[in-house]
């Protein structure tokens, strides 16, 4: 067994070598700040690999070459930020519709419009789950470290490719560009996963038949399954289907279902210290470090503080978050935005404990002292 | 030849029966047109199965619902990035791609463009009709000056785009126009495209019958196809006639066929560089 490699890495860096590990062969990217670094890494390594980089006319060119790549068979990515985000919208909800395999990577800054492009922020979270007209389901991962910046790319591609549905990489300006020790190991030795592809003859497939799961096979384009990778209302053979309405709310049903139903194998939450917590911070990407570090420093001071970070922001953790409402009277959800994640949160929380939002605009991350300083401010006030 | 000699053995290779009647008005001639490209992927001897037909969103662009390849359809003006990404990852299948006048130059207008300068081994065929049929004919970038359109009721006020001269422009490799009228030809100039090494564009004048048509009060269907006899000119013809002579006419034939090293190939000298066999 050959050794695993501990080196110091950037965020961008670590998220396009997690792509390489993976088994991503085709990036299609177009410039922006903060996410370049991943597009330039990938320029220079997916030849190496004998991949394809290609940088496009614009940012929704980027995504449609990621999906045209993807449906040869190729796990394909692309990476971007801010405006560009917006601009993949209309493509993401094509690869949902279509259902193809791929990873969007959104290193977040400061909005709304151009804002801030070298400062982080995180309110694109609703636009993740929600961005794109119509109704489907998607996975929305949320990395806190270099380190996860390498291990959730690869569980992003590896989510893409078994629920043949676009996943998004939510991550921000502070874990895209900050330095970190990370733990490589040997790529021949981490698991990764391929779409599953179809077994019967090539005349009784049926692309958009979803199996137990909701996911159907997936044959590679130029193989011997003809088939359509439909972006209009489709039956199960592929095609169109644009004024049956039972087969248009099965599509969406699926589309939805696929990942909402199948949440117990996609959600990852971390829990700390929520035996005995009385006041819990619900915290994911750059702000769950600061809120674990106000959790530790509320224990110091003897306040019955619990962590809890939703790594997988969608599919909404309902389950474990109600959990945690049915011990703890008070709930605080710091974010960096005017207050997004909160409202699911309180959803699932469903007046089981007090829910308190606290927004932080403008750019700079939040110190564990700012949400400290919360905790006090609720224990104060009983 | 034989796909002359037999009509239903070719309708029954190409096409789903099963997807019959096509959505187009009678009269329309994009069926021409997309009967034209699978006549040509027929004497090109292609694979079926290494065809991918990709389409972006309106009249033209329905073509891959009844055509027998594996096909993608996009979102409106967006076929070309996935064709980029189809070919650049896989470069053994021939991609063709279905595109209306306003899907090609006016919402994918950029991606055309660099398309065009990329010089990746993609056939794209504009059904060019002047106007955006499916949504009830609004003007459009290829409209004529004065023509009437639901959104032009007192007449188009801009300037269209010629598509070629755009591509030509952009740096297209093969450009080509025809017309529904000269159906042998047009069946070459997509033959001659798909068989280019490099970005084809190959332009497909088909009349729009029921809505640019009838606002324009341009008569029957039969009428408006035999039109383009009047409307176009071949490039043999094109060589002895003066510009007056060229005022309004569209020049029919190959416009540009050049040799330039292609995309992928180009891309695939990267990764025997980067891999440290490079020349």
């Amino acid at each position: 067994m050959s050794k695993a490699r501990i080196t110091l890495m950037k965020g961008n860096e670590a998220c396009a070598e997690g792509a390489i590990a993976a088994g991503v062969r085709f990036f299609a990217g177009y410039p922006i700040t903060p996410s370049n670094e991943i597009a330039t890494i990938m320029a220079q390594r997916l030849p190496q690999v004998g991949g394809k980089f290609i940088q496009m006319e614009d940012e929704i060119g980027s995504l449609g070459a990621a999906i045209g790549a993807a449906l040869t068979g190729v796990k394909a990515m692309d990476a971007t930020s801010g405006p560009g985000f917006s601009l993949k919208m209309e493509n993401l909800g094509l690869a949902a519709m279509v259902e193809v395999p791929l990873v969007l990577i959104n290193v977040q800054r400061v909005g709304p419009s151009i804002g801030m492009a070298t400062s982080p922020a995180q309110g694109d979270v609703m636009q993740a789950r929600y961005g794109s007209h119509g109704d489907y389901g998607i996975i929305v991962v949320s990395p806190s470290s270099v380190q996860e910046m390498f291990d959730l790319t690869i569980k992003a591609v590896d989510f893409s490719e078994k629920y043949r549905v676009p996943v998004i990489l939510l991550a921000d300006q502070v874990v895209g560009h900050m330095r970190e020790r990370v733990v490589v190991p040997p790529y021949e030795e981490i698991e990764t996963t391929y779409r599953t592809e179809p077994s019967v003859s090539p005349e009784a497939y049926l692309p958009y038949r979803g199996d137990e799961r909701g996911v159907s096979p997936m044959a590679k384009f130029g193989s011997p399954y003809r088939w359509y990778a439909n972006s209009s209302s489709h039956g199960e053979d592929s095609f169109q289907a644009t004024s049956d309405y039972a087969i248009s709310e099965k599509l969406i049903q699926r589309l939805t279902n696929k990942i909402e139903k199948n949440k117990k194998e996609i959600t990852e939450v971390r829990e700390e210290f929520l035996d005995d917590a009385e006041i819990v911070i619900v915290a994911y990407g750059c702000t769950a470090r600061s809120a674990r570090g106000a959790v530790l420093k509320a224990r110091e001071e003897g306040i019955k503080a619990g962590f809890f970070r939703p790594i997988v922001l969608w599919p909404m953790p309902n389950e474990e978050i109600g959990q945690v409402a049915d011990t703890a009277r008070a709930i605080i959800v710091p974010e960096m935005n005017m207050g997004q994640y909160v409202h699911p949160v309180r959803e699932a929380v469903s007046g089981r404990a007090e829910v308190f939002s606290l927004p932080k605009v403008g750019g700079v991350a939040f110190s564990s002292n700012e949400i400290l300083e919360k905790i006090r401010e609720i224990v104060k006030n009983g | 030849m034989a796909d002359q000699a037999n009509l239903s053995y070719l309708v029954d290779k190409y096409f789903y029966a099963s997807q019959m009647p096509t959505m187009w008005c009678p009269g329309c001639g994009n069926g021409v047109v997309a009967m034209s490209m699978c006549r040509a992927i027929e004497r090109l001897g292609l694979d079926m199965d290494k065809v991918i037909h990709v389409a972006g969103i309106g009249c033209a662009a329905v073509a891959h619902w009844y055509t027998k390849f594996t096909a993608l359809q996009t979102a409106h003006g967006r076929a070309l990035p996935s064709a980029t990404g189809i070919k650049l990852a896989n470069s053994e299948l021939n991609v063709v791609v279905t595109m209306g006048d306003g899907d090609a130059a006016a919402i994918g207008g950029n991606h055309l463009i660099h398309a065009c300068r990329r010089n990746i081994d993609v056939t794209a065929i504009v059904y060019n009709n002047f106007n955006y049929g499916m949504t009830g004919g609004q003007v459009g970038p290829t409209t004529p000056l004065g023509s009437f359109a639901s959104t032009a009721p007192y007449g188009n006020a801009e300037r269209p785009f010629d598509i070629c001269r755009l591509a030509e422009a952009a740096g297209a490799t093969y450009v080509a126009r025809g017309a529904v009228y000269y159906v042998e030809e047009l069946i070459s100039l997509i033959e001659r495209g798909i068989r280019h090494k490099g970005f084809a564009l190959i332009d497909a004048l088909t009349p729009c019958v029921t809505v640019f048509g009838r606002r324009n009060k341009l008569g029957t269907p039969g009428e408006m196809f035999k039109a383009q006899r009047r409307l176009t000119v071949s490039m043999k013809k094109a060589k002895d006639m003066s510009p007056e002579e060229l005022e309004g006419k569209l020049i029919r034939g190959v416009l540009v066929e050049k040799e330039v090293p292609e995309f992928t190939d180009e891309y695939d000298k990267i990764i025997a560089q980067a891999q440290g066999r490079g020349e």
